[in-house]
């Protein structure tokens, strides 16, 4: 068992694959000596040199067009967008190249790409370096999606994805990167697979990225009066755990789904959506979402938290449907 | 350098091979036996041939959605690129991709595209992967005047020559952007004027003479192959057709139509072929009738073949991952 950081798994999920296998590089802006704009890459320059830890220019539909190139080409690229709001500038190559090359070239074509993608707010950051896209990439055929919530699953996600042949979007929360963690499994975690944070029998919360640590403290504080709280992390958003969710909405009746991303089109949404229509006999109340408030990303502090949703939302909503 | 009479011949082949095959999709568009958009390559041939004569199965190219001609030159099956425009079973895509979207790995073909100036970006891609395995292989980028005015274009460039990586950036130069002339476009005449940006080579050739597009292919290549990075090639050409089929081009000045045809690559080289006595008017007939069985085999082919099966639109998306078929 070892402590590491959510920042630093992401690095070692990296670092184990580069040093199996010569086909696996990373590039970005400024990830190679300068250690990557959250330092999640920092020593991985000195470690592999830069051939394989690749500082770009600031070009991020050339960042994302290199991957899919070298991805057609017989390499296993990590494209690191340093947020995952420079999506816009390079959207154009992962939505109509990377997602669509297999499908329109009749499946003769393997896309084993990697786009790392801080997200989330919480750092005053405002609203160009703080969005939660989830949905943009989930509605996307031909991508898959993982978000991690703690070290243990960034490691395994990592190894995954890049195991993966198809472009995997990998959804990072900017605020956990320093977030300790234990770590007793170096094995890949299969995407597709969630987990259960925390068992419970009256509400299933629905959690991704750092809301998972707000179901958990929400579960917490109901504890205390007796509310059991499941709190269910799909891990990955596309392939979803449906299963999973099917079994836990079976046993608790109740569902809350957090995530936070604006709450208007969110994937939050989606996953509701699937509860309704194929488990609406095993609910005893609607599906609740919880999700940021419309607007911006805005910059104070104090106007940040306001926005941002939190553990008492998650309780507030509980408390709505038990 | 002096080329071989069978590079010669093998030059002409390809341009009439994507001459006729071009002819033919035109009419069976016109005849409604192939669905969606068509963007043809007629005029163009030179540009396409003049630079695959010099590349490998084992090299790339990315292109574009006027894309036939490239496929068609550099090897492309012209059964599997016909069955696909008609959307059959048996098409390069599966029915998949059309026109717009043909793609052969085995043969270095990373696809047509229909976004303009994404095959850039792609291009690079290739051009790095190359250089990390450390292969020889080049990767030739096909694109057109109007696409240098995308974003890609500057990041592309910018990137393989920083990176001196063994690309060719090969421009094909019609004049227009869809209906929009060059002179409306840029503010420039030459687009390899755009080399010297990135501090590359930026070289302009005739595209319409197949020896200067090979002359000038054959030593960006060599400057690729060699590690010494990209270059920005200029074919001036000019396509007969419209931007689509159904397009009448009616922006394209009459005399400047006319003098354009004068320009045509393919009379232009076959009159080359007999002045120089390479090949004799009635040799080079047989070519053209040699193609012509070829392209009737491939209409033949992608009559008969079947349709897709419906289920198959769900396959293909994911390497491991079959969608749900309509349930509701």
């Amino acid at each position: 068992m070892k402590t590491m950081t959510y920042g630093e798994a992401i690095r070692e999920g990296m670092s184990i694959r580069m040093r199996e296998d010569d086909s696996v590089l990373l590039f970005g802006e400024d990830v190679g000596a300068f250690g990557g704009c959250f330092g999640v890459s920092a020593g991985m320059f000195n470690e592999f040199g830069e051939r394989r830890v690749r500082d770009t220019p600031i070009s991020e539909g050339a960042i994302i067009g290199t991957a899919v190139g070298s991805a057609a080409t017989g390499l296993r690229p990590i494209a690191e967008l340093m947020f995952i709001d420079f999506l816009t500038v390079g959207m154009d190559q992962l939505v109509n190249q990377a997602a669509k090359m297999r499908y329109m070239f009749g499946g003769k074509v393997s896309m084993p790409m990697v786009v790392r993608l801080p997200a989330g707010g919480g750092v005053s950051a405002a609203a160009q370096h703080s969005q939660s896209l989830e949905a943009w990439v989930t509605h996307v055929p031909g991508l898959k999606v993982v978000y991690p919530s703690c070290a243990q699953d960034a490691l395994g996600l990592m190894l995954s994805a890049i195991d993966d042949n198809n472009p995997v979007m990998f959804i990072e929360h900017k605020a956990m990167y320093a977030m300790k963690g234990e770590v007793t499994n170096y094995e890949p975690i299969p995407l597709g697979k969630g987990d259960i944070k925390r068992a419970g029998k009256d509400v299933t919360v629905i959690a991704t990225g750092k809301m998972v640590l707000e179901a958990l403290a929400a579960a917490k504080t109901l504890e205390k009066e007796g509310i059991e709280v499941e709190v269910l992390d799909p891990r990955s958003l596309y392939p979803l755990d449906i299963d999973l969710i099917n079994k836990s909405v079976g046993k608790t009746h109740r569902v809350v789904v957090a995530t936070e991303e604006n709450k208007r089109g969110g994937f939050a949404g989606e996953i509701s959506a699937i509860i309704n229509e194929d488990m609406f006999d095993l609910l005893d109340a609607p599906v609740v979402r919880v999700g940021a408030l419309n607007t911006p990303v805005p910059f104070a502090p104090v106007l940040e938290q306001y926005y941002l949703p939190n553990s008492k939302d998650i309780i507030k909503a509980i408390k709505e449907i038990v | 350098m002096k080329l071989s009479k069978d590079v010669m011949k093998d030059m002409y082949l390809r341009m009439r091979r994507i001459r006729e095959f071009e002819t033919k999709a035109q009419n069976l568009f016109a005849e409604g036996r192939i669905p969606g958009f068509v963007h043809l390559y007629i005029g163009e041939e030179a540009v396409a041939t003049g630079v695959c004569e010099n590349l490998t199965d084992e090299d790339f190219i990315t292109s574009t959605h006027r894309g036939h001609g490239h496929i068609v030159a550099k090897g492309g099956d012209l059964k599997f690129m016909m069955a696909e425009l008609y959307g059959k079973a048996t098409g390069y895509c599966k029915g998949k991709g059309g026109s717009m979207h043909i793609a052969d790995r085995d043969k270095g073909i990373l696809g047509a595209n229909g976004i303009v100036g994404a095959g850039h970006n792609i291009a690079v891609g290739a051009g790095l992967s190359a250089q990390y395995r450390g292969t020889d292989q080049v990767c030739v980028c096909f694109f057109g005047d109007a696409s240098t005015n995308q974003g890609t274009f500057h990041e592309s460039m910018n990137m393989a020559a920083v990176w001196k990586l063994p690309i060719v950036f090969v421009c094909e130069n019609n004049n227009y952007g869809i209906s929009m002339s060059q002179d409306r476009h840029m503010a420039i005449k030459d687009v390899a004027d755009r080399g010297a940006a990135y501090g590359i080579p930026g070289v302009a050739v005739d595209g319409n003479d197949v020896l200067a597009v090979h002359e000038a292919a054959e030593e960006a290549i060599a400057r690729a192959r060699k590690g010494q990075g990209p270059t920005l090639l200029e074919c001036k050409t000019y396509r007969h057709r419209g931007h689509f089929e159904g397009d009448a081009g009616a922006y394209k000045p009459t005399e400047e139509q006319a003098a354009w045809i004068k320009k045509d690559p393919l009379p232009r080289f076959a009159e080359f072929l007999k002045e120089n006595k390479i090949f004799t008017e009635k040799e080079i007939a047989k070519l053209d009738e040699q193609v012509a069985e070829e392209i009737a085999e491939a209409i033949k082919f992608a009559e008969e073949s079947p349709d897709p099966e419906l289920e198959s639109v769900v396959q293909d998306i994911y390497s491991d991952i079959v969608e749900e078929v309509r349930v509701r």
